[in-house]
Protein backbone atom coordinates (compact mmCIF):
# COMPACT_ATOMS: atom_id res chain seq x y z
CA UNK A 1 0.00 0.00 0.00
CA UNK A 2 1.29 3.48 -0.92
CA UNK A 3 0.42 6.42 1.28
CA UNK A 4 1.31 9.93 0.13
CA UNK A 5 0.85 12.77 2.60
CA UNK A 6 1.16 16.51 2.07
CA UNK A 7 3.67 16.05 -0.75
CA UNK A 8 4.99 19.31 -2.22
CA UNK A 9 7.73 20.17 -4.66
CA UNK A 10 8.79 23.74 -5.28
CA UNK A 11 11.16 25.05 -7.94
CA UNK A 12 11.98 28.44 -6.49
CA UNK A 13 8.62 30.05 -5.76
CA UNK A 14 6.76 27.89 -8.28
CA UNK A 15 4.99 24.83 -6.93
CA UNK A 16 5.10 21.82 -9.26
CA UNK A 17 2.90 19.94 -6.78
CA UNK A 18 1.29 21.21 -3.60
CA UNK A 19 0.08 19.28 -0.54
CA UNK A 20 -0.72 16.15 -2.52
CA UNK A 21 -2.25 13.36 -0.40
CA UNK A 22 -3.62 10.05 -1.59
CA UNK A 23 -3.54 6.35 -0.90
CA UNK A 24 -3.29 3.35 -3.21
CA UNK A 25 -4.18 -0.13 -1.98
CA UNK A 26 -2.17 -3.21 -2.90
CA UNK A 27 -3.12 -4.70 -6.27
CA UNK A 28 -5.00 -1.61 -7.47
CA UNK A 29 -4.45 -0.11 -10.91
CA UNK A 30 -4.84 3.63 -10.48
CA UNK A 31 -4.81 6.27 -13.18
CA UNK A 32 -3.08 9.58 -12.60
CA UNK A 33 -4.84 12.09 -14.81
CA UNK A 34 -3.99 15.66 -15.62
CA UNK A 35 -3.06 18.04 -18.39
CA UNK A 36 0.56 18.53 -19.38
CA UNK A 37 2.34 20.41 -16.59
CA UNK A 38 -0.23 19.44 -13.94
CA UNK A 39 2.39 17.72 -11.77
CA UNK A 40 2.04 14.05 -12.78
CA UNK A 41 5.66 13.51 -13.79
CA UNK A 42 7.00 15.31 -10.72
CA UNK A 43 4.88 13.12 -8.45
CA UNK A 44 5.92 9.91 -10.18
CA UNK A 45 9.59 10.92 -10.11
CA UNK A 46 9.33 11.46 -6.35
CA UNK A 47 7.57 8.12 -5.86
CA UNK A 48 10.25 6.50 -8.06
CA UNK A 49 13.01 7.92 -5.79
CA UNK A 50 14.47 9.94 -8.69
CA UNK A 51 13.55 13.33 -7.26
CA UNK A 52 13.43 14.62 -3.69
CA UNK A 53 10.34 16.53 -2.55
CA UNK A 54 10.42 19.87 -0.77
CA UNK A 55 8.12 18.49 1.92
CA UNK A 56 5.75 15.66 2.66
CA UNK A 57 6.02 11.91 3.12
CA UNK A 58 5.63 8.82 0.98
CA UNK A 59 5.14 5.49 2.71
CA UNK A 60 5.29 2.04 1.20
CA UNK A 61 3.63 -0.45 3.55
CA UNK A 62 4.24 1.99 6.38
CA UNK A 63 7.97 2.49 5.65
CA UNK A 64 9.17 5.97 4.76
CA UNK A 65 10.33 5.91 1.15
CA UNK A 66 12.28 9.14 1.43
CA UNK A 67 14.39 8.37 4.49
CA UNK A 68 15.22 4.75 3.64
CA UNK A 69 14.88 4.63 -0.14
CA UNK A 70 17.60 2.06 -0.89
CA UNK A 71 15.87 -0.77 0.94
CA UNK A 72 12.56 0.05 -0.72
CA UNK A 73 13.73 0.89 -4.25
CA UNK A 74 13.94 -2.79 -5.14
CA UNK A 75 10.19 -3.03 -4.51
CA UNK A 76 9.39 -0.31 -7.04
CA UNK A 77 9.54 -0.35 -10.83
CA UNK A 78 9.56 3.01 -12.58
CA UNK A 79 9.06 3.85 -16.25
CA UNK A 80 9.91 7.54 -16.78
CA UNK A 81 8.26 9.58 -19.53
CA UNK A 82 11.25 8.86 -21.80
CA UNK A 83 12.22 5.18 -21.46
CA UNK A 84 15.77 5.05 -20.05
CA UNK A 85 17.41 2.80 -22.65
CA UNK A 86 21.04 2.07 -23.46
CA UNK A 87 20.91 1.86 -27.22
CA UNK A 88 24.18 -0.02 -27.67
CA UNK A 89 22.84 -3.02 -25.70
CA UNK A 90 20.56 -5.80 -26.87
CA UNK A 91 17.17 -6.15 -25.19
CA UNK A 92 18.34 -9.24 -23.27
CA UNK A 93 21.60 -7.66 -22.11
CA UNK A 94 19.80 -4.52 -21.03
CA UNK A 95 17.17 -6.37 -19.00
CA UNK A 96 19.87 -8.55 -17.40
CA UNK A 97 21.83 -5.42 -16.48
CA UNK A 98 18.76 -3.78 -14.95
CA UNK A 99 17.88 -6.97 -13.05
CA UNK A 100 21.46 -7.07 -11.72
CA UNK A 101 21.51 -3.53 -10.40
CA UNK A 102 18.01 -3.98 -8.95
CA UNK A 103 19.32 -6.83 -6.80
CA UNK A 104 17.85 -9.91 -8.51
CA UNK A 105 19.74 -13.09 -7.53
CA UNK A 106 22.29 -13.65 -10.39
CA UNK A 107 21.17 -17.27 -10.75
CA UNK A 108 17.59 -16.08 -11.32
CA UNK A 109 18.39 -13.34 -13.82
CA UNK A 110 18.13 -15.38 -17.07
CA UNK A 111 14.76 -16.77 -15.99
CA UNK A 112 13.46 -13.36 -14.94
CA UNK A 113 14.61 -11.80 -18.22
CA UNK A 114 12.89 -14.58 -20.18
CA UNK A 115 9.64 -14.25 -18.21
CA UNK A 116 9.62 -10.47 -18.60
CA UNK A 117 10.32 -10.63 -22.34
CA UNK A 118 7.48 -13.13 -22.67
CA UNK A 119 5.07 -10.98 -20.70
CA UNK A 120 5.85 -7.77 -22.60
CA UNK A 121 5.86 -9.36 -26.04
CA UNK A 122 9.61 -9.03 -26.52
CA UNK A 123 10.49 -12.74 -26.59
CA UNK A 124 11.54 -12.66 -30.24
CA UNK A 125 13.62 -9.52 -29.79
CA UNK A 126 15.99 -10.55 -27.00
CA UNK A 127 19.05 -10.40 -29.27
CA UNK A 128 18.05 -7.19 -31.06
CA UNK A 129 19.96 -4.01 -30.37
CA UNK A 130 17.73 -1.42 -28.73
CA UNK A 131 18.86 1.21 -31.25
CA UNK A 132 17.17 -0.78 -34.04
CA UNK A 133 13.75 -1.03 -32.33
CA UNK A 134 10.64 0.94 -33.30
CA UNK A 135 9.10 3.44 -30.89
CA UNK A 136 6.44 0.96 -29.77
CA UNK A 137 8.95 -1.74 -28.94
CA UNK A 138 11.22 0.72 -27.15
CA UNK A 139 8.24 1.67 -25.00
CA UNK A 140 7.73 -2.03 -24.25
CA UNK A 141 11.38 -2.39 -23.27
CA UNK A 142 10.80 0.57 -20.96
CA UNK A 143 7.91 -1.28 -19.30
CA UNK A 144 10.00 -4.48 -19.21
CA UNK A 145 12.83 -2.78 -17.30
CA UNK A 146 10.29 -1.60 -14.73
CA UNK A 147 8.98 -5.16 -14.38
CA UNK A 148 12.13 -7.26 -14.58
CA UNK A 149 12.83 -7.38 -10.85
CA UNK A 150 9.19 -8.29 -10.08
CA UNK A 151 8.43 -5.15 -8.07
CA UNK A 152 5.32 -4.81 -5.94
CA UNK A 153 4.73 -1.26 -7.15
CA UNK A 154 4.83 -0.10 -10.75
CA UNK A 155 4.94 3.56 -11.69
CA UNK A 156 4.32 4.18 -15.39
CA UNK A 157 4.64 7.74 -16.69
CA UNK A 158 2.65 8.10 -19.92
CA UNK A 159 3.38 4.54 -21.12
CA UNK A 160 1.23 5.01 -24.23
CA UNK A 161 3.05 8.17 -25.26
CA UNK A 162 3.46 8.30 -29.05
CA UNK A 163 2.09 4.81 -29.68
CA UNK A 164 -0.06 4.04 -32.73
CA UNK A 165 -3.63 2.74 -32.12
CA UNK A 166 -2.65 -0.93 -32.31
CA UNK A 167 0.29 -0.47 -29.95
CA UNK A 168 -2.00 1.56 -27.69
CA UNK A 169 -4.47 -1.31 -27.40
CA UNK A 170 -1.62 -3.74 -26.70
CA UNK A 171 -0.19 -1.44 -24.03
CA UNK A 172 -3.61 -1.17 -22.34
CA UNK A 173 -3.93 -4.96 -22.37
CA UNK A 174 -0.46 -5.26 -20.85
CA UNK A 175 -1.31 -2.81 -18.06
CA UNK A 176 -4.61 -4.57 -17.39
CA UNK A 177 -2.73 -7.87 -17.11
CA UNK A 178 -0.67 -6.43 -14.24
CA UNK A 179 -3.75 -6.04 -12.02
CA UNK A 180 -3.53 -8.14 -8.88
CA UNK A 181 0.17 -8.98 -9.23
CA UNK A 182 1.31 -5.37 -8.89
CA UNK A 183 0.10 -2.09 -7.49
CA UNK A 184 0.13 0.19 -10.53
CA UNK A 185 0.04 3.97 -10.83
CA UNK A 186 -0.17 5.00 -14.46
CA UNK A 187 -0.20 8.61 -15.61
CA UNK A 188 -1.83 10.01 -18.71
CA UNK A 189 -3.41 13.16 -20.04
CA UNK A 190 -5.92 11.15 -22.08
CA UNK A 191 -8.98 10.14 -20.04
CA UNK A 192 -10.41 7.44 -22.37
CA UNK A 193 -7.00 5.79 -22.37
CA UNK A 194 -6.77 5.29 -18.61
CA UNK A 195 -10.52 5.06 -17.98
CA UNK A 196 -10.43 1.70 -19.78
CA UNK A 197 -7.42 0.45 -17.84
CA UNK A 198 -7.75 1.69 -14.28
CA UNK A 199 -9.89 0.86 -11.24
CA UNK A 200 -9.72 4.39 -9.96
CA UNK A 201 -8.57 7.83 -11.07
CA UNK A 202 -6.55 10.51 -9.28
CA UNK A 203 -6.94 13.85 -10.99
CA UNK A 204 -4.35 16.62 -10.61
CA UNK A 205 -4.60 20.17 -11.77
CA UNK A 206 -1.94 22.86 -11.26
CA UNK A 207 -0.11 20.59 -8.84
CA UNK A 208 -3.10 19.84 -6.63
CA UNK A 209 -5.28 16.78 -6.34
CA UNK A 210 -8.74 17.92 -7.44
CA UNK A 211 -10.66 14.64 -7.53
CA UNK A 212 -10.38 10.91 -7.04
CA UNK A 213 -12.65 7.94 -7.54
CA UNK A 214 -13.88 5.60 -10.24
CA UNK A 215 -15.03 7.03 -13.56
CA UNK A 216 -18.69 6.49 -12.62
CA UNK A 217 -18.22 8.13 -9.20
CA UNK A 218 -16.56 11.14 -10.76
CA UNK A 219 -19.31 11.49 -13.38
CA UNK A 220 -21.95 11.37 -10.71
CA UNK A 221 -20.12 13.82 -8.44
CA UNK A 222 -19.54 16.29 -11.25
CA UNK A 223 -22.98 15.99 -12.73
CA UNK A 224 -21.65 15.07 -16.15
CA UNK A 225 -24.61 14.05 -18.32
CA UNK A 226 -24.72 10.34 -18.95
CA UNK A 227 -24.67 9.39 -22.61
CA UNK A 228 -24.53 6.32 -24.82
CA UNK A 229 -23.71 6.20 -28.55
CA UNK A 230 -25.35 3.62 -30.83
CA UNK A 231 -24.10 3.29 -34.38
CA UNK A 232 -26.85 1.69 -36.47
CA UNK A 233 -28.09 1.07 -40.00
CA UNK A 234 -31.75 0.62 -40.85
CA UNK A 235 -34.97 2.45 -39.99
CA UNK A 236 -33.53 5.34 -38.01
CA UNK A 237 -36.85 7.02 -37.18
CA UNK A 238 -38.38 3.78 -35.90
CA UNK A 239 -35.36 3.13 -33.72
CA UNK A 240 -35.37 6.69 -32.35
CA UNK A 241 -39.01 6.33 -31.50
CA UNK A 242 -38.44 2.96 -29.81
CA UNK A 243 -35.57 4.36 -27.75
CA UNK A 244 -37.54 7.46 -26.70
CA UNK A 245 -40.28 5.20 -25.38
CA UNK A 246 -37.91 3.44 -23.00
CA UNK A 247 -38.26 4.58 -19.38
CA UNK A 248 -35.09 6.44 -18.31
CA UNK A 249 -34.23 7.82 -21.74
CA UNK A 250 -34.17 11.60 -21.55
CA UNK A 251 -33.27 12.51 -25.14
CA UNK A 252 -32.10 11.01 -28.42
CA UNK A 253 -30.25 12.93 -31.14
CA UNK A 254 -29.20 11.65 -34.56
CA UNK A 255 -25.94 12.26 -36.41
CA UNK A 256 -25.28 10.84 -39.88
CA UNK A 257 -22.19 8.59 -39.91
CA UNK A 258 -21.83 7.89 -43.66
CA UNK A 259 -22.28 4.60 -45.49
CA UNK A 260 -25.99 4.54 -44.67
CA UNK A 261 -25.31 4.50 -40.96
CA UNK A 262 -26.27 6.90 -38.19
CA UNK A 263 -25.00 7.54 -34.69
CA UNK A 264 -27.76 7.92 -32.12
CA UNK A 265 -26.61 9.84 -29.06
CA UNK A 266 -28.86 8.74 -26.21
CA UNK A 267 -29.03 10.63 -22.92
CA UNK A 268 -29.60 7.69 -20.59
CA UNK A 269 -27.94 5.99 -17.61
CA UNK A 270 -25.25 3.37 -18.25
CA UNK A 271 -27.43 0.65 -16.74
CA UNK A 272 -29.88 1.04 -19.61
CA UNK A 273 -27.35 -0.12 -22.24
CA UNK A 274 -28.73 -3.69 -22.60
CA UNK A 275 -32.27 -2.34 -22.95
CA UNK A 276 -31.12 0.18 -25.56
CA UNK A 277 -29.49 -2.58 -27.61
CA UNK A 278 -32.59 -4.78 -27.40
CA UNK A 279 -34.91 -1.92 -28.39
CA UNK A 280 -32.77 -0.95 -31.38
CA UNK A 281 -32.62 -4.53 -32.65
CA UNK A 282 -36.35 -5.04 -32.08
CA UNK A 283 -37.04 -1.94 -34.20
CA UNK A 284 -35.19 -3.54 -37.10
CA UNK A 285 -31.79 -1.85 -36.81
CA UNK A 286 -28.41 -3.40 -37.46
CA UNK A 287 -26.26 -2.47 -34.47
CA UNK A 288 -22.60 -1.80 -35.26
CA UNK A 289 -21.45 -0.13 -32.07
CA UNK A 290 -22.70 0.74 -28.58
CA UNK A 291 -20.45 2.58 -26.14
CA UNK A 292 -20.06 5.48 -23.77
CA UNK A 293 -20.40 8.78 -25.59
CA UNK A 294 -17.08 10.40 -26.54
CA UNK A 295 -18.60 13.77 -25.64
CA UNK A 296 -19.29 12.49 -22.14
CA UNK A 297 -15.65 11.50 -21.52
CA UNK A 298 -14.48 14.80 -22.99
CA UNK A 299 -16.84 16.73 -20.80
CA UNK A 300 -15.74 14.80 -17.73
CA UNK A 301 -12.08 15.39 -18.56
CA UNK A 302 -12.59 19.12 -19.07
CA UNK A 303 -14.42 19.39 -15.79
CA UNK A 304 -11.73 17.44 -13.98
CA UNK A 305 -8.48 18.60 -15.44
CA UNK A 306 -9.31 21.64 -17.47
CA UNK A 307 -10.41 25.11 -16.65
CA UNK A 308 -13.98 24.27 -15.66
CA UNK A 309 -15.21 24.09 -12.07
CA UNK A 310 -13.32 21.76 -9.77
CA UNK A 311 -14.73 18.83 -7.85
CA UNK B 1 28.33 -9.17 -9.14
CA UNK B 2 28.15 -5.91 -7.21
CA UNK B 3 26.32 -2.94 -8.75
CA UNK B 4 29.65 -1.08 -9.04
CA UNK B 5 31.12 -3.84 -11.21
CA UNK B 6 27.92 -4.18 -13.23
CA UNK B 7 27.95 -0.46 -14.01
CA UNK B 8 31.70 -0.59 -14.77
CA UNK B 9 31.23 -3.52 -17.14
CA UNK B 10 28.37 -1.77 -18.93
CA UNK B 11 30.47 1.36 -19.30
CA UNK B 12 33.45 -0.58 -20.65
CA UNK B 13 31.22 -2.36 -23.17
CA UNK B 14 29.87 1.04 -24.18
CA UNK B 15 33.37 2.19 -25.17
CA UNK B 16 34.09 -1.05 -27.03
CA UNK B 17 30.80 -0.94 -28.94
CA UNK B 18 30.83 2.67 -30.06
CA UNK B 19 33.06 4.51 -32.49
CA UNK B 20 34.00 7.03 -29.81
CA UNK B 21 36.00 4.48 -27.83
CA UNK B 22 37.88 3.19 -30.85
CA UNK B 23 38.57 6.69 -32.21
CA UNK B 24 40.03 7.75 -28.86
CA UNK B 25 42.13 4.56 -28.64
CA UNK B 26 43.41 4.93 -32.20
CA UNK B 27 44.20 8.63 -31.67
CA UNK B 28 46.20 7.93 -28.50
CA UNK B 29 48.21 5.17 -30.17
CA UNK B 30 48.84 7.27 -33.27
CA UNK B 31 49.91 10.40 -31.40
CA UNK B 32 52.05 8.44 -28.92
CA UNK B 33 53.73 6.69 -31.85
CA UNK B 34 54.39 9.94 -33.68
CA UNK B 35 55.77 11.65 -30.58
CA UNK B 36 57.89 8.61 -29.75
CA UNK B 37 59.32 8.52 -33.25
CA UNK B 38 59.79 12.26 -33.65
CA UNK B 39 61.09 13.26 -30.24
CA UNK B 40 61.98 10.30 -28.02
CA UNK B 41 64.05 8.53 -30.65
CA UNK B 42 65.66 11.60 -32.21
CA UNK B 43 69.44 11.84 -32.03
CA UNK B 44 71.64 9.32 -30.27
CA UNK B 45 70.49 8.83 -26.68
CA UNK B 46 70.93 6.31 -23.93
CA UNK B 47 68.06 3.79 -23.63
CA UNK B 48 67.02 5.16 -20.22
CA UNK B 49 66.77 8.66 -21.65
CA UNK B 50 64.61 7.42 -24.56
CA UNK B 51 62.30 5.67 -22.12
CA UNK B 52 62.09 8.76 -19.91
CA UNK B 53 61.21 10.90 -22.92
CA UNK B 54 58.61 8.31 -24.05
CA UNK B 55 56.78 8.56 -20.72
CA UNK B 56 57.00 12.36 -20.80
CA UNK B 57 55.43 12.56 -24.25
CA UNK B 58 52.86 9.83 -23.54
CA UNK B 59 51.51 11.73 -20.52
CA UNK B 60 49.89 14.45 -22.70
CA UNK B 61 47.75 12.13 -24.87
CA UNK B 62 46.81 10.17 -21.73
CA UNK B 63 45.39 13.28 -20.06
CA UNK B 64 43.56 14.39 -23.22
CA UNK B 65 42.12 10.89 -23.73
CA UNK B 66 40.96 10.85 -20.09
CA UNK B 67 38.98 14.06 -20.65
CA UNK B 68 37.37 12.74 -23.83
CA UNK B 69 36.54 9.40 -22.22
CA UNK B 70 35.05 10.94 -19.10
CA UNK B 71 32.94 13.61 -20.81
CA UNK B 72 30.20 11.07 -21.55
CA UNK B 73 30.12 9.36 -18.16
CA UNK B 74 27.32 11.34 -16.50
CA UNK B 75 26.53 14.07 -19.03
CA UNK B 76 25.47 11.50 -21.65
CA UNK B 77 23.21 9.77 -19.14
CA UNK B 78 21.57 13.10 -18.45
CA UNK B 79 21.37 13.94 -22.16
CA UNK B 80 19.75 10.59 -23.05
CA UNK B 81 17.48 10.49 -20.00
CA UNK B 82 18.96 7.25 -18.66
CA UNK B 83 20.00 8.63 -15.28
CA UNK B 84 16.55 7.89 -13.74
CA UNK B 85 17.23 4.19 -14.38
CA UNK B 86 20.21 4.34 -12.02
CA UNK B 87 18.57 6.75 -9.57
CA UNK B 88 15.51 4.47 -9.30
CA UNK B 89 17.65 1.39 -8.59
CA UNK B 90 18.86 0.35 -5.14
CA UNK B 91 22.33 1.71 -5.90
CA UNK B 92 24.13 4.45 -3.96
CA UNK B 93 25.14 7.58 -5.86
CA UNK B 94 28.76 6.86 -5.02
CA UNK B 95 28.39 3.39 -6.60
CA UNK B 96 27.12 5.01 -9.82
CA UNK B 97 30.09 7.39 -9.95
CA UNK B 98 32.60 4.71 -8.99
CA UNK B 99 31.22 2.15 -11.44
CA UNK B 100 31.33 4.60 -14.33
CA UNK B 101 34.80 5.79 -13.37
CA UNK B 102 36.15 2.23 -13.14
CA UNK B 103 34.70 1.33 -16.55
CA UNK B 104 36.44 4.33 -18.12
CA UNK B 105 39.64 3.63 -16.18
CA UNK B 106 39.70 0.04 -17.45
CA UNK B 107 39.41 1.27 -21.03
CA UNK B 108 42.06 3.98 -20.54
CA UNK B 109 44.36 1.45 -18.89
CA UNK B 110 43.95 -0.90 -21.85
CA UNK B 111 44.79 1.88 -24.30
CA UNK B 112 47.77 3.00 -22.20
CA UNK B 113 49.17 -0.51 -21.88
CA UNK B 114 48.71 -1.01 -25.63
CA UNK B 115 51.52 1.55 -26.12
CA UNK B 116 53.99 -0.84 -24.44
CA UNK B 117 55.30 -2.07 -27.76
CA UNK B 118 57.07 1.28 -28.15
CA UNK B 119 59.31 1.05 -25.06
CA UNK B 120 59.87 -2.62 -25.88
CA UNK B 121 61.25 -1.54 -29.27
CA UNK B 122 64.13 0.04 -27.37
CA UNK B 123 65.24 -3.52 -26.55
CA UNK B 124 66.14 -4.02 -30.23
CA UNK B 125 69.23 -1.80 -29.90
CA UNK B 126 69.46 -1.14 -26.18
CA UNK B 127 68.43 -2.17 -22.70
CA UNK B 128 65.76 -0.95 -20.30
CA UNK B 129 65.16 -1.68 -16.64
CA UNK B 130 61.89 -3.43 -15.85
CA UNK B 131 61.55 -1.22 -12.78
CA UNK B 132 61.75 1.91 -14.95
CA UNK B 133 59.10 0.51 -17.27
CA UNK B 134 56.75 -0.40 -14.40
CA UNK B 135 57.27 2.94 -12.63
CA UNK B 136 56.56 4.84 -15.86
CA UNK B 137 53.36 2.95 -16.55
CA UNK B 138 52.27 3.27 -12.91
CA UNK B 139 52.74 7.01 -13.30
CA UNK B 140 50.75 7.11 -16.55
CA UNK B 141 47.92 5.13 -14.98
CA UNK B 142 47.84 7.33 -11.86
CA UNK B 143 47.94 10.50 -13.97
CA UNK B 144 45.22 9.04 -16.20
CA UNK B 145 43.15 8.10 -13.17
CA UNK B 146 43.37 11.62 -11.71
CA UNK B 147 42.57 13.21 -15.10
CA UNK B 148 39.64 10.84 -15.57
CA UNK B 149 38.28 11.72 -12.12
CA UNK B 150 38.57 15.45 -12.89
CA UNK B 151 36.75 14.81 -16.18
CA UNK B 152 34.07 12.88 -14.29
CA UNK B 153 33.55 15.93 -12.09
CA UNK B 154 33.13 18.07 -15.23
CA UNK B 155 30.68 15.50 -16.59
CA UNK B 156 28.64 15.53 -13.38
CA UNK B 157 28.27 19.30 -13.61
CA UNK B 158 27.30 19.54 -17.28
CA UNK B 159 24.17 18.79 -19.26
CA UNK B 160 25.98 18.16 -22.54
CA UNK B 161 29.12 16.23 -23.37
CA UNK B 162 30.79 19.22 -25.01
CA UNK B 163 30.32 21.36 -21.91
CA UNK B 164 31.50 18.40 -19.82
CA UNK B 165 34.72 18.18 -21.84
CA UNK B 166 35.29 21.93 -21.54
CA UNK B 167 34.68 21.91 -17.78
CA UNK B 168 36.86 18.82 -17.26
CA UNK B 169 39.65 20.34 -19.35
CA UNK B 170 39.39 23.64 -17.48
CA UNK B 171 39.79 21.90 -14.10
CA UNK B 172 42.66 19.80 -15.43
CA UNK B 173 44.49 22.76 -16.98
CA UNK B 174 44.05 24.73 -13.74
CA UNK B 175 45.97 22.02 -11.91
CA UNK B 176 48.53 21.71 -14.71
CA UNK B 177 49.45 25.40 -14.71
CA UNK B 178 49.64 25.63 -10.94
CA UNK B 179 53.44 25.44 -11.26
CA UNK B 180 53.36 28.67 -13.28
CA UNK B 181 51.52 30.36 -10.45
CA UNK B 182 54.11 28.99 -8.05
CA UNK B 183 56.82 30.89 -9.88
CA UNK B 184 55.03 34.25 -9.63
CA UNK B 185 53.68 34.07 -6.06
CA UNK B 186 55.28 34.32 -2.63
CA UNK B 187 55.34 31.59 0.03
CA UNK B 188 53.18 29.99 1.35
CA UNK B 189 51.13 30.21 -1.88
CA UNK B 190 54.09 29.41 -4.10
CA UNK B 191 54.69 26.22 -2.09
CA UNK B 192 51.03 25.30 -2.26
CA UNK B 193 50.82 25.82 -6.03
CA UNK B 194 54.06 23.93 -6.56
CA UNK B 195 52.72 21.01 -4.52
CA UNK B 196 49.38 20.72 -6.34
CA UNK B 197 50.75 20.97 -9.89
CA UNK B 198 49.34 17.88 -11.58
CA UNK B 199 52.22 17.11 -13.89
CA UNK B 200 55.36 19.07 -13.10
CA UNK B 201 55.40 18.38 -9.37
CA UNK B 202 54.55 14.69 -9.43
CA UNK B 203 55.05 13.03 -12.79
CA UNK B 204 58.79 13.56 -13.53
CA UNK B 205 59.79 11.05 -10.84
CA UNK B 206 57.68 8.31 -12.48
CA UNK B 207 58.99 9.08 -15.96
CA UNK B 208 62.53 8.68 -14.61
CA UNK B 209 61.70 5.32 -13.09
CA UNK B 210 61.25 6.40 -9.47
CA UNK B 211 58.17 5.81 -7.35
CA UNK B 212 57.68 8.23 -4.45
CA UNK B 213 54.91 7.55 -2.01
CA UNK B 214 53.96 11.24 -1.90
CA UNK B 215 53.37 11.26 -5.67
CA UNK B 216 51.25 8.11 -5.52
CA UNK B 217 49.30 9.58 -2.59
CA UNK B 218 48.82 12.87 -4.47
CA UNK B 219 47.27 11.24 -7.55
CA UNK B 220 45.08 8.98 -5.43
CA UNK B 221 43.96 11.99 -3.40
CA UNK B 222 43.08 14.01 -6.52
CA UNK B 223 41.13 11.00 -7.82
CA UNK B 224 39.27 10.55 -4.54
CA UNK B 225 38.45 14.25 -4.08
CA UNK B 226 37.17 14.59 -7.67
CA UNK B 227 35.01 11.45 -7.39
CA UNK B 228 33.71 12.53 -4.00
CA UNK B 229 32.75 15.93 -5.47
CA UNK B 230 31.08 14.20 -8.44
CA UNK B 231 29.01 12.09 -6.04
CA UNK B 232 27.94 15.22 -4.15
CA UNK B 233 26.91 16.88 -7.42
CA UNK B 234 24.88 13.80 -8.37
CA UNK B 235 23.17 13.81 -4.96
CA UNK B 236 22.41 17.52 -5.23
CA UNK B 237 20.80 17.02 -8.64
CA UNK B 238 18.09 14.92 -7.04
CA UNK B 239 16.65 18.18 -5.80
CA UNK B 240 16.18 19.44 -9.37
Amino acid sequence: MIQVEQLSKYYGARAAIRDLSFRIESGEVVGFLGLNGAGKTTTLRILGCVLLPTSGTVRLDGQDLLSAPRQLKGRIGFLPETPPLYEDMTVGEYLAFVAGIRGVDPARIPARVGETEERTGLAALGDERISTLSHGFRQRVGVAQALVHAPEVLLLDEPANGLDPVQNVEMRALIRSLRGDHTVLVSSHILPEIAQTCDRLLVVRDGELVAQGSEAELEERLGVGSGVDLEIAGPVEAVVSALRNLPGVRAVSVQPAGGGRAVLRVDAPDALRPALARAALAAGAQLFRLDVSADRLESLFLKLAGRAASA
Amino acid sequence: MSPVLLIARRELRGYLRTMTGWIIAASVLLIDGLLFNAFALEGSRRSTEVLTRFFYFASGPTMVAAIFLSMRLLAEERQLGTLPLLYASPVRDRDIVLGKFLGALAFLSGVTLATMYMPLLILVHGQIAVGHLLAGYLGLLLLGSASLALGTLGSSLARSQIIAAILGAAILVSLLVAWLLASVTEPPFSKLFAAIALHNAHFPAFQSGQVHLRDVAYYLLVTWVALFASTRVLEARRWR
